[in-house]
């Protein structure tokens, strides 16, 4: 397979790359880790003019703890999502759902910003990234703006970032001592998810004082389970409150039918999984029975 | 009887780690695609986006300006010098296969069929002219499904007239094998002591998705052309292009470098080969051709695809009295090497390893506008095994029997050997008895067993399942005169010739073509024993048509059990010339000579000499016994009297989630006999890669297309194959029944694990979920079909019961009891 020509730019910097971008116009494509994007160029479905590498842009690298947040260089590679103390510590929810992307070779060159901003619907973080509140910091040749991840992702394979601009991190308000879980489901460990659920749970004194619940692929975007929240939020975290929230994990999705899986059984998906997740994230024992 | 105890050697039975790996594995090795030569042209190839189509029109105008672009052809201008692709087994003598073209000229068959070829100065420069190539079609109705395609309302080739190709039968009574199945059947029927269970499987359609992309060169510069192909089969390719395109067969030189995987899927003369040839002839210059991935899936051929009826017929106490199938077999667009016969190979180990009093096997090959099917590893017997297993199993269902009780009762016991099937093969061994009962305390079967009834009665949403595959099949291709028999083109035979130089190295020349089996760790290991020379003295040559000047190739687990026994028939010959030379130089008799380790000893003293010294005595010939040439090499063709039948039990624990319908396989078990081992370590990876694509089978891979016939499943993103991640860890262990049949006791191993294993996996299943009322699941047992088959039964259950209008009500509703009563 070989990619039809293109202009290569190794930008030393967000700003060369805004400038590139800029002149190159909507034929410009970002290289990131290039995990989507390599083998999208080798099928020849996408043609771009100009390919713009980010991997030489140091600043867009690594993990910071910034007051009540934590932040993510766009650039941090699937790898050290993982492995960071600080994610592990106030955002154990992304590390969870990292470990379940692809393999060791694409965690080592694939990239969190990277993942977003090609906003595969059955990609695994854009879930967690909405459950997480995250606040995605987008630079672009008028300056630096902030979109809430519940706007970011626009469509399929669509988001906030227009032609000309660059994700540049990812914002996360700390989730300390929440419990986390991203549960998957697909056919065989090298596929995509046909149906993801990510939850993260505050409990108090055996109830759920709060919780976030957001899926993945059932829909063009991730969708947040609002339904399933306001269902948990006050309730006894208890096997039978699980299960009657996560009835409502469907409401308001419009998932396909592909392939691996119909629209109906996407949604049964969503509600058993939506179980599971909150089950786990909540700590709540003998789900199975 | 020639029955020969594993030999205790230092080599024969030695788990050697595999010679060929340092280099495949650190990649320093040529793959057909690494090759470069002076002046070299790259080929691309526009195929067909139309399962059946008129081409009206090819604008190839804009391409020829590109940069680097070198010619452009279409099937006007190959189409008079392109004769057509060989198939060799076709089964139907009565009719000669329609014309299998390598590129299209006005009408093409299955999406992915070639239309233009584009040569340029490189790969890229291909690709782009390629995607420059306007070709206008006028769409046909196209013809996908097997049954649309009996009826022949549309014809895929219209000059043959029909979509029915072969018609294939075996029948016990005729052959006098056993009695009539269809009477059997009849009065089973009509008995009330008796049972008929009949059954449709269906074996979906498969890609072989070998690791390595097909690549071809071919150099058309010297007196010989030579041609590299990633192939199985580069002697039956030396032939075919021989014969097809007429070629002096002794001005074409075929060589399948280190090739990386076939799996079936390289056994076969590609339109891309011919081409290949064809361009490279009329430009003088050598060409390359390597396939995407993407074109691997589309076009290169596919395998299984059938429909299975199957009938058995018992007496209530479990004796099976009669056993029909009946099958229709997808062919694809055109017939390949060997496309036909595949399907009906199948007919002969239907039987398996039980007693069957009557038989009848029917095979109808048909026509449709896909992809054309030929051999994937088993080729045939896969899907024989499957429906033989599977039918045991809802006997067993049927008359309320444990499964391993009701095989047990009907199988061939160990001192019935030889044993005459009822399709006619005379099976030389086996001992099914004692495979089985080692399987058995590995498997804990009777503590899984009281695990399942626990689940069951707590109605657990996981529940277990516990699968069987009691399995023999036949390989180790083939007797020649059975081949000729029905109707195939070539024989069975295999070729080896073994060179001592004169330092007392040894060059094997073989005949087979591995491409991943480890033959030259083998070979050496048979040489090393038969020669007593050390192991790393030994090269094996092989795949390069002018070194290897005869051979058959690999495929049909027949490396081993016909090439191996060249090899050592060559050998004993090696040791016989010796022999005359060592009792000249020790001024002795040849029968007070014993050799040993490498050595010729005169019985009861101290003197000898080294098969080395008596190679260095040949090659100076200064002392060199009278009227004898004064060489050591030698040949052996060796044409087997019979085919290899390995066996073996293989037992498969799968848990399935109810809720989701995810099946988890917890536990794998399977003892296999393969006879007598050369190298345990090659045979337990055969065994464990058998696995792993039978495993896919049932549970992961599925050529899909839609209702145009284009291939959705065209990525390796979208056909699962499963890796290590998605598979159990393996236990196996092996029975050793040395064959009667060759004098190293050897069967086949390359296919078994895959014959075997995807009955064990998709019995599993079912027996999982059997008590909630499914009775079928088609593969793969996705977990979306899993689902809906255990909600289907669940809702079929509901609607027989009192409780049938409150299901209906409460659908969507509330309870997840009645939400999924509900569903569908």
């Amino acid at each position: 397979m070989i990619p039809s020509a293109f202009d290569y730019v190794a930008a030393s910097s967000v700003q060369e790359a805004v400038q590139v971008l800029s002149q190159a116009g909507e034929d410009a494509k970002v290289l990131a880790g290039g995990q989507s994007l390599v083998p999208v160029l080798r099928l020849r479905l996408a043609t771009p003019t100009t390919l713009v590498d980010l991997n030489k842009i140091s600043e867009l690298r690594g993990v910071r703890e910034d007051g009540d947040a934590i932040v993510v260089g766009a650039m941090t590679t699937h790898h050290d999502v993982i492995n960071n103390e600080l994610i592990a510590e106030h955002a154990a929810l992304l590390a969870l759902a990292t470990l379940t992307v692809g393999d060791p070779q694409i965690r080592h060159r694939g990239t969190f910003g990277g993942a977003l901003v090609h906003a595969d619907p059955a990609g695994d973080l854009l879930a967690p990234a909405v459950a997480l509140d995250c606040e995605m910091v987008i630079v672009g040749p008028s300056g630096r703006r902030t979109v809430p991840a519940g706007e970011f992702f626009v469509d399929l394979f669509t988001t906030a970032v227009g032609p000309d601009e660059l994700l540049v991190e990812v914002r996360i308000p700390k989730k300390t001592g929440w419990g986390a879980h991203y549960e998957k489901f697909n056919r065989v460990a090298q596929a995509w998810s046909i149906v993801g659920v990510a939850a993260v749970v505050w409990t108090e004194g055996g109830s759920i004082a709060q919780a976030r619940v957001a899926l993945t692929n059932m829909g063009a975007t991730p969708v947040r389970a609002v339904g399933v929240e306001q269902a948990l939020i006050g309730q006894p975290a208890s096997a039978a409150t699980i299960r009657a929230a996560a009835e409502h994990a469907a409401d308001g999705t419009s998932p396909t039918s592909d392939g691996s899986a119909d629209a109906d059984y996407r949604e049964h998906l969503a509600r058993v999984l939506t179980g599971r997740a909150v089950a786990a994230a909540a700590g709540v024992g003998g789900w199975r029975a | 009887m020639t029955t020969t105890a594993q030999p205790a050697t230092s080599e024969f039975g030695r788990a050697r780690k595999r010679k060929e790996d340092a280099r495949l594995i650190t990649g320093r090795t040529r793959w057909t695609d690494n090759i470069t030569l002076p002046g070299m042209l790259h080929l691309a190839m526009v195929r067909s986006p139309f399962a059946s189509a008129t081409i009206t029109g090819i604008d190839i105008e804009a391409a020829k300006q590109l940069p680097g672009v070198i010619a452009v052809y279409t099937g006007a201008d190959l189409d008079a010098e392109q004769s057509g692709l060989p198939c060799v087994f076709p089964i139907n003598a009565d009719a000669t296969p329609p014309r299998h073209v390598s590129i299209a000229s006005d009408t093409v068959r299955f999406a992915g069929e070639i239309v233009v070829v584009v040569v340029a100065r490189s790969a890229a420069a291909a690709k782009d002219a390629a995607d420059a190539i306007q070709v206008d079609y006028d769409p046909l109705e196209p013809v996908l499904d097997m049954a649309a395609a009996l009826t022949d309302s549309t014809v895929v080739h219209p000059d043959y007239g029909s979509n029915k190709w072969a018609f294939f039968s075996l029948d016990s009574a005729a052959a006098d094998t056993g009695g009539n199945a269809d009477e059997a059947i009849a009065a089973a029927e009509a008995d009330p002591d008796s049972i008929v269970v009949k059954r449709r499987f269906r074996q979906q359609r498969l890609i072989p998705a070998f690791m390595e992309p097909r690549s071809i060169v071919v150099d058309p510069t010297g007196e010989q052309l030579t041609m590299w192909s990633s192939t199985q089969v580069p002697h039956i390719v030396k032939t075919m292009t021989a014969l097809c395109l007429g070629l002096p067969e002794h001005k074409i030189r075929v060589i399948a470098p280190d090739v990386g995987g076939g799996f079936g899927g390289k056994l076969q003369v590609i339109p891309e080969e011919f081409l290949s040839v064809l361009v490279a002839r009329r430009i003088g210059k050598p060409v390359k051709w390597t396939e995407t991935r993407s074109e691997s899936m589309v076009s290169g051929h596919h395998g299984r695809d059938q429909i299975q009826d199957i009938t058995i017929a018992a007496k209530k106490d479990g004796m099976v009295t009669a056993l029909k199938g009946e099958l229709t077999a997808d062919m694809g667009a055109y017939l390949g090497l060997l496309s036909p016969a595949c399907p009906p190979f199948g007919g002969f180990i239907l039987p398996a390893i039980y007693k069957i009093p009557a038989y009848k096997f029917t095979c109808t090959d048909v026509f449709t506008n896909k992809t054309w099917t030929d051999a994937y590893r088993g080729a045939g017997r896969p899907e024989a095994t499957f429906a033989i297993e599977r039918i045991m199993d809802e006997l067993a269902v049927e008359l309320g029997r444990d499964p391993l009780e009701l095989r047990e009762q009907n199988w061939i016991q160990n001192d019935e050997f030889p044993y005459t099937n009822a399709a006619g093969l005379i099976y030389d061994s086996g001992n099914y008895e004692a495979a089985t009962a080692r399987a058995k305390e590995l498997f804990d079967y009777d503590g899984l067993r009281a695990e399942q009834r626990r689940r069951r009665e707590v109605n657990d949403s996981l529940q277990l399942g516990i699968g069987i595959s009691t399995y023999t099949e036949v390989c180790g291709l083939a007797p020649s005169r059975l081949l000729g028999a029905l109707g195939a083109s070539a024989g069975g035979w295999e070729h080896a010739s073994i060179r001592m130089l004169a330092t007392g190295k040894v060059e094997v020349v073989t005949g087979t073509s591995p491409h991943g089996q480890g033959h030259e760790t083998a070979w050496s290991q048979l040489i090393a024993h038969k020669l007593g020379v050390p192991f790393e003295d030994v090269e094996v040559l092989h795949g390069d048509t002018q070194s290897s000047s005869k051979g058959l190739d690999t495929y049909g687990s027949r490396s081993l059990v016909v090439g191996g026994i060249a090899v050592v028939n060559a050998a004993d010959k090696v040791i016989e010339k010796a022999r005359k030379v060592a009792a000249h130089l020790l001024e002795c008799s040849e029968q007070d000579l014993q050799f040993h380790s490498g050595k010729f000893i005169i019985k009861g003293t101290d003197r000898s000499t080294t098969i080395q010294e008596v190679a260095f005595a040949t090659f100076t010939s200064h002392n060199f016994p009278e009227g004898m040439e004064p060489s050591l090499d030698s040949d052996a063709t060796f044409d087997p009297e019979n085919f290899s039948f390995p066996h073996g039990t293989h037992f498969c624990a799968a848990e399935v989630d109810t809720e989701t319908g995810w099946v988890k396989i917890r536990s794998y078990v399977c003892v296999d006999d393969v006879g007598t081992v050369v190298n345990p370590l090659i045979v337990e990876g055969q065994i464990h890669g058998g696995l792993a694509q039978g495993i896919a089978q049932a549970l992961f891979e599925e050529a899909v297309h839609d209702e145009n016939g284009t291939l959705v499943t065209g990525t390796l993103a979208d056909y699962l194959v499963p890796s290590a991640a998605d598979l159990p860890s393996f236990t196996t262990d092996r029975t050793v029944t040395p064959a009667t049949s060759n004098p190293l006791g050897v069967k086949g191993v390359g296919e078994a694990g895959t014959i075997a294993s995807t009955p064990a996996v998709v019995n599993a299943v079912l027996d999982a979920v059997r008590h909630l009322g499914v009775t079928n699941i088609d593969m793969p047992c996705s977990p979306q079909r899993v689902w809906r088959a255990v909600q289907s039964a669940r809702g079929a259950v509901k609607s027989t019961s009192e409780h049938a209008t409150e299901a209906a009500a409460g659908g969507g509703l509330g309870s997840i009891d009645a939400q999924q009563g509900g569903a569908e």
